[in-house]
């Protein structure tokens, strides 16, 4: 008994001593594009800054390789230092089994409850009363981005919604232009199918889907029109789509050789890294329709817990400064997303950032994406339903409604 | 393949055993069991004891964790919910029409090529090096180069259109129902060269004198080759088979690198529905009934081999 107090007594000493040790902390993310790498960089330079310890950057292109990558190695036990996840219910697991370190004492000493808004996003971090994650932005889906130059090369007005822009597709391609630009890839094909869902749903239709499974509505007409809506803009894709990324994608609006994208805000980080000018070379329609509602995606790093206290020291003030005022300014600029704090001067955000700000300071325009309500597994069936929909123009519109009711009758 | 020999050796010691009264007991012996005794162990903790593991939790409802609590097993509902999922479905058909069309078209092209390097050519390590050399690439290379070949922006469809004819068409992939014959495509280039060797090596173990025997008596070469020859190089043409199926069941960098299961999910593959549902949608359990009935067709042959096994032992000790 007394050599074991002993034991423990060097232990604590030694644990002591290595607290003051400067520490690596390996960050795992799948920001990889042009804008996206720019705004990283801001982290990473600012963490670096604060003393001794250093940001170790581990890139993973693609959410999903990145999101696994990152499960995969906290259950085998080599957890990376920080790691991304959307604002969602992807990691939910991983604070309940207790594999999560918890930031509910920076939080309260911080004031995170305090000035984080819109509040929904802390409560994504929250389980059983103790804070696991930091949010570090908001993105929204709900945009369509327009090449203005392919407009005027057609002699087509910019649309106010979808159905403008269906019926007036045709002239655009006459004119040699892509009219809807998206790459083939299930995320992109289902987060565009979620903006014209919502677009046809709008807030109340939108919650009773995903939030109370009302599954008349989900059978009802405004998603079969959804769907219709979604197969005609297929007919308006051009041949290269299949397997295209996303920034590839924004660049074929960027250099006017397609006229639409529907793609989240964060594709206004890839035409600011182009050097394009809002209202001039490029547009941004939010909704797209007359009404728009936003969704409070975004991203949040989660801190793995690790065995180094030095690390884990290093881990808190990196969560700290992910939120500091100054860092969230420099960081959303870069990044094309809205800071998660209001207190941010936002003295340099373009016109299309600004109309973003206007919709989110009305709570009737916020809605929650339907990551917040479902799990994985069921968006995962839903990316699925709208990949295979996508890529197979006999399947009937009734017939895919169906299925969606199906998903989310059994969703849990 | 290693059954076989054991049963001969089990076959061989019996015989011994028979001759002597006793089986024969030396120092080396012993060694060699206490050699391969670790292999043995890892053999039966990785396959077995992880096997019977996964095929358990294909009965609860584990989601990133494994959950074996009671309340935890729902019997076979993944299973029936697997069964009901219309991309299992059309992974399942995939895996059989991408593995026939691709084994097929290797072990025939592989053969020719065989055939074409035994007839002394020049420089035929120069040719083995080119035709192996496939095979040593990454599959995620080898699936990234195919995508951008058949990218009808910047591959031969552009290239072709670039020296004048307009109307070319060349790009399968970017449609629902020719993107697997872009994947046989890239799995043959991939598979070939090996295949190849094999069957190369296979040539080469046939004795000369039957060349000399079937040159005597006036028989075509492509007879020979195809007649004579052909069935006595079984090892070698089980052994590429069998190699080829293996690499058919695990098709996965190929699908994530080339197509990710699209157009839609026209492309997906068990491999890929395994792994994405223990990853990123958390739904092991499912993923792990996926994976058991992955594993279903492979415990079927081994079954079989060891059916017919028994049958044929049956028959010789009747026979003795």
């Amino acid at each position: 008994m007394k050599k074991f107090t002993v034991v423990a007594a060097m232990a604590t000493a030694l644990l002591g001593s290595t607290a003051v040790n400067a520490a690596d902390v390996e960050v795992i993310h799948w920001w990889t594009s042009g804008g996206e790498q720019a705004a990283v960089s801001v982290f990473a330079r600012e963490f670096d800054a604060l003393g001794e310890d250093k940001w170790v950057d581990t890139a993973i292109a693609g959410g999903e390789n990145a999101r696994s990558a990152t499960l995969q190695r906290t259950l085998g036990g080599d957890p990376p230092g920080a790691a991304q996840f959307n604002i969602s219910r992807q990691f939910e697991e991983l604070a309940e089994a207790g594999l999560l370190l918890d930031l509910t004492p920076l939080a309260e000493e911080e004031g995170w409850k305090d000035f984080i808004r819109p509040a929904a996003i802390l409560d994504v971090c929250e389980f059983e009363g103790k804070i696991y994650c930091v949010p570090v932005n908001i993105h929204s889906w709900q945009w369509a981005w327009a090449s203005v130059p392919a407009f005027e090369k057609a002699g087509v007005p910019l649309p106010k919604n979808l159905d403008e822009f269906i019926a007036e597709a045709p002239k655009l391609q006459e004119a040699g232009v892509i009219p809807f630009a998206i790459g083939g890839e299930a995320w992109q094909i289902g987060g565009a199918m979620g903006v014209v869902m919502l677009s046809q749903l709008g807030k109340t239709g939108h919650e009773a889907i995903y939030k109370d499974r009302n599954l008349e509505v989900a059978g009802g007409p405004e998603v079969l029109n959804a769907i219709k809506i979604f197969k005609s803009l297929k007919t308006f894709t051009d041949e290269g789509s299949a397997n295209r990324t996303w920034n590839d994608t924004t660049n074929l609006v960027i250099q006017d050789q397609a006229a639409l994208q529907i793609m989240g805000d964060w594709a206004r980080g890839e035409f600011a890294v182009a050097g394009e000018k809002p209202g001039v070379d490029y547009a941004c329609i939010a909704g797209p329709s007359e009404e728009a509602y936003l969704d409070t995606g975004g991203d949040i790093f989660l801190f793995p817990k690790q065995e180094d206290a030095a690390v884990e020291a290093a881990q808190l003030k990196m969560a700290s400064m992910m939120v500091n005022p100054q860092v969230q300014a420099l960081f959303n600029n870069a990044k094309g997303s809205l800071p998660v704090r209001d207190d941010v001067d936002m003295s340099l955000a373009d016109d299309c950032m600004k109309v973003g700000l206007d919709i989110l300071k009305d709570p009737n325009r916020v809605i929650q994406g339907a990551g917040i309500y479902l799990t994985q597994d069921s968006i995962g069936q839903m990316d699925d339903l709208w990949a295979e929909a996508w890529a197979n123009p006999d399947m009937t519109a009734e017939e895919i409604q169906q299925r969606f009711v199906d998903i989310i009758a059994s969703a849990e | 393949m290693a059954q076989l020999a054991t049963a001969k050796e089990d076959d061989a010691a019996k015989a011994a055993g028979r001759a002597s009264g006793r089986k024969p007991f030396r120092l080396s012996t012993l060694m060699s069991i206490v050699g391969t005794t670790p292999m043995i162990l890892t053999a039966v903790g990785v396959f077995v004891i992880c096997i019977l593991y996964s095929f358990v939790l294909s009965f609860t409802n584990s989601r990133i964790f494994p959950a074996f609590g009671a309340e935890n097993f729902v019997g076979t509902d993944q299973y029936a919910r697997l069964w009901s999922t219309g991309r299992w479905l059309v992974s399942v058909n995939n895996i059989w029409f991408f593995g026939l069309l691709s084994i097929a078209a290797n072990m025939t092209a592989g053969y020719l090529l065989a055939v074409f390097m035994d007839q002394r050519i020049r420089a035929e390590d120069l040719f083995r090096s080119i035709f192996l050399y496939p095979f040593a690439m990454s599959l995620v290379i080898t699936g990234l180069v195919w995508r951008w070949i058949l990218d009808p922006n910047y591959g031969i469809q552009a290239t072709v259109r670039g020296l004048g004819f307009e109307d070319f068409r060349f790009a399968p992939l970017v449609s629902a129902d020719t993107a697997i014959y872009g994947l046989v495509v890239a799995g043959i280039w991939n598979g070939v060269g090996v295949t190849m060797a094999i069957m190369l090596a296979g040539l080469r173990g046939v004795d000369s004198e039957i060349w000399k025997a079937a040159k005597i008596d006036g028989i075509p070469t492509w007879r020979t080759y195809l007649f004579i020859v052909l069935p006595m190089m079984r090892g070698a043409i089980l052994t590429a088979f069998i190699l080829q199926c293996v690499g058919v069941v695990r098709v996965f960098d190929l699908i994530v690198a080339m197509t990710q299961g699209g157009p839609g999910i026209a492309t997906q593959m068990p491999a890929v529905f395994v792994i994405q549902h223990i990853t990123d949608r958390s739904n092991v359990g499912l993923g792990m009934a996926a994976a058991t009935m992955m594993l279903l067709p492979v415990v079927v042959l081994l079954g079989l081999q060891v059916f017919v096994q028994w049958r044929a032992n049956q028959a010789k000790g009747k026979a003795s």
